[in-house]
């Protein structure tokens, strides 16, 4: 079953609805990486909050108007207003006030929020909001979506990755470094709104499927994940579009193959799943290759420090500096230096004094400043360079 | 003597690069620039210099806007600052941002194109080729494609020239360029600007190191929450007018160059 729905094998709604959480993903992934970037990823969690308000009123509405209540765009409209309402309190309080962003985030994602489950549970007790299943919203749900439904989604998760196309380079200048860009000319809040709509944007049409607890998840672990990847911030959003995609379209397929579960959770899960990879596999910044990293460069700094003791005629007490020798074939078992040992120690040594001469004279500040105890000085110098060394250092007899 | 009479400048606003009139910045209650009226002059090296908390970089930040004042002109030849900004050039205090952050020392560089690349026009190779030319301006060539994280303080600052380099501004603003800088980069940073002065540039920069204003620069603009004095070196760099500035935070000793008076 579950290979079924990962094949899209379980009928063209399932298929549509996968397809379209992975488009909700890429998007999520993408706008995520400048919020991440830019130190503004719990904005966003405000956001998903204060659309609660939103879905309850914009149900309520079109009841009373006497239309269908679950139509998703209205929905969608009405949560966008109340989150966009939301977002503008908190920009006021920390613009106008002493308040700093955090807690104007957590002030006003808890009375949002508070004031949409009261909502929410007025609206259950009506007889047309009990089958209404307004609490899908929540955590989200893909049983029984509809074929439109799934088909907006996918087409806002497009948009977005259109918008944040155009939109890169501001974001990615301001999300540096701000007070350069308005030294440029931007226009700071119009880039940092424009950055909030997108957030907006994908929170809201990720309602159905994520559901808003969870979204800011989908927005802040792939950006989180993917930059254990790259080095560069490009890269990184389109890494992270990819995180967020295979999260979006893993976490529906495992839905649909598992219709009591909520949908949101199981897409958090699985790029949560992404997220430790990269914790661990990245090369670079993963912790597995960092760990090696370290490892391979302490043996570099064992060994050197034993061939210096050895070409001083120093003894060696340390165990992993003695067993680093030995492996290396320049200490005997009993402790004696083999004559590769010697022949080994006295070229340490000769390139530790040609290192030290380097660094007192003035000439060689640049190469100086790659002196770090290991690298051999003929990765540093031409042959003519360490020969005009040695003259100084008294030493161009003894090649 | 009277200070004021001495120390300011009067110069025609069409000229000036920079002219600030009547600029008012406050945090909260209580201002960190007051009324400060001061016209630079073009094609010069000016140093604007002040004890710690004088506002010497709340004055470049709200001139440029990234600060708001509470009141004040700012214009730049002649013409309202916001209009001339393709003109202008800022290097921001390197602790300002987060060198954590995954960019190369090329692509920060290239964020001096912005301008001229905008949001969509493709990045072409005279674009990178302007990007390097200005990464050896300031003798980080080599360093084109390191991660922007694993550069010391002072390549760190001479990554930020470099960028401000690449707009090909005709005003330079620096904001405590030497600070935390090795000697080698200062020495580099130094050699940059005054080749922009040489080819009849503008260059304002926040210092804070009273030993190198003589060597450095050709003006001096003290400034301790209220203008003090603008002028030549040798007219305003004395003990006089260090004193009007600093009042009794100052010790002899640390006015180094400043001129006998």
């Amino acid at each position: 079953m579950i290979w079924d729905a990962l094949g899209l094998q379980l009928g063209y709604n399932a298929t549509l609805v996968t397809l379209g959480a992975a488009m909700l993903g890429m998007g999520a992934g993408a706008t995520g990486t400048y919020l991440y970037l830019g130190k503004r990823a719990l904005v966003s969690d405000a956001i998903s909050h204060a659309t609660l308000p939103g879905v309850v009123l914009g149900f309520i509405a079109m009841v009373v108007m006497g239309g269908e209540g679950r139509f998703l765009p209205g929905l969608m409209l009405g949560a966008a207003l109340s989150a966009g309402l939301g977002l503008l309190a908190v920009t006021w309080l920390t613009a106008r006030t002493r308040l700093h962003e955090d807690a104007a985030i957590g002030a006003v994602l808890s009375v949002f929020f508070g004031f949409g489950v009261v909502l929410l549970t007025v609206v259950q007790v009506m007889d047309t909001g009990r089958q209404a299943g307004l609490e899908t919203f929540l955590l989200g749900a893909t049983a029984g979506m509809l074929r439109n439904e799934a088909l907006t989604i996918a087409l806002g998760g497009a948009v977005i990755l259109l918008l944040v196309r155009l939109l890169h380079r501001p974001m990615i200048l301001v999300a540096f470094d701000p007070e350069y860009a308005v030294g440029q000319g931007m226009r700071l809040r119009a880039v940092d709104l424009a950055m909030m709509g997108l957030a907006l944007g994908i929170t809201v049409t990720g309602l159905k499927v994520v559901g808003l607890v969870l979204i800011v998840a989908l927005l802040i672990i792939p950006p989180v994940a993917a930059r254990f990847w790259s080095e560069r911030a490009e890269i990184v959003v389109i890494i992270a579009g990819l995180i967020g995609g295979a999260a979006g379209y893993f976490g529906a397929a495992l839905s649909a193959t598992a219709p009591d579960l909520p949908t949101g959770p199981l897409i958090v899960l699985s790029a949560f799943v992404l997220f430790v990879l990269s914790l661990l596999l990245a090369p670079g910044r993963g912790v597995l290759a960092a760990a090696l990293r370290h490892m391979r460069f302490q043996r570099r700094v064992h060994l050197r420090q034993g061939l210096l003791a050895l070409a001083s005629g120093q003894p060696v007490y340390e165990p992993l500096t003695l067993r680093l020798l030995r492996r290396a074939g320049f200490l005997r078992p009993d402790g004696v230096a083999t004559d590769a040992g010697h022949a080994m120690a006295a070229r340490a040594r000769l390139d530790e004094r040609r290192w030290q001469t380097l660094r007192s004279d003035p000439q060689f500040e640049a190469a100086a400043a790659r002196y770090d105890g290991l690298t051999p000085l003929e990765e540093v110098l031409t042959a003519d360079q360490i020969a005009a060394l040695d003259r100084g250092l008294g030493l161009a007899g003894l090649r | 003597m009277s200070l004021e009479l001495v120390g300011r400048t009067q110069a025609p606003d069409t000229d000036s690069p920079l002219a600030i009139h009547g600029l008012t910045v406050s945090y909260g209650e209580k201002p960190a620039v007051f009324s400060v009226d001061v016209v630079f002059l073009p094609a010069q090296m000016t140093a604007i210099v002040g004890p710690n908390g004088a506002g010497k970089s709340t004055l470049l930040k709200a001139a440029l806007g990234i600060i708001r004042p509470l009141s004040g002109q700012v214009s730049s030849y002649g013409r309202p600052l916001g209009e001339m900004r393709a003109r202008i050039a800022y290097v921001p205090q390197r602790a300002s941002v987060d060198w954590d952050f995954p960019a190369r020392v090329l692509d920060v560089v290239m964020m001096g194109l912005y301008r001229d690349v905008g949001l969509l026009r493709r990045i072409k190779g005279h674009h990178r080729a302007r990007a390097m030319a200005c990464l050896e301006r300031v003798g980080m060539e080599g360093f084109a494609h390191r991660q922007i994280g694993q550069l010391s303080g002072g390549q760190q600052q001479r990554v930020f020239l470099a960028r401000a380099l690449a707009q090909e501004a005709d005003l330079y603003l620096l904001d405590e360029p030497f600070a935390g800088v090795d000697a080698a980069t200062e020495k580099a940073i130094i050699g940059v600007l005054h080749g922009l002065r040489a080819e009849g540039k503008t260059v304002i920069a926040v210092h804070h190191d009273l030993a190198t204003v003589t060597d450095y620069f050709d003006r001096v603009f003290l400034i301790n929450t209220t203008a003090i004095a603008e002028g030549p070196v040798a007219d305003v760099f004395t003990p006089d007018y260090l004193q009007a500035a600093y009042g009794g935070r100052l010790a002899l000793a640390q006015m180094g160059g400043a001129a006998a008076g």
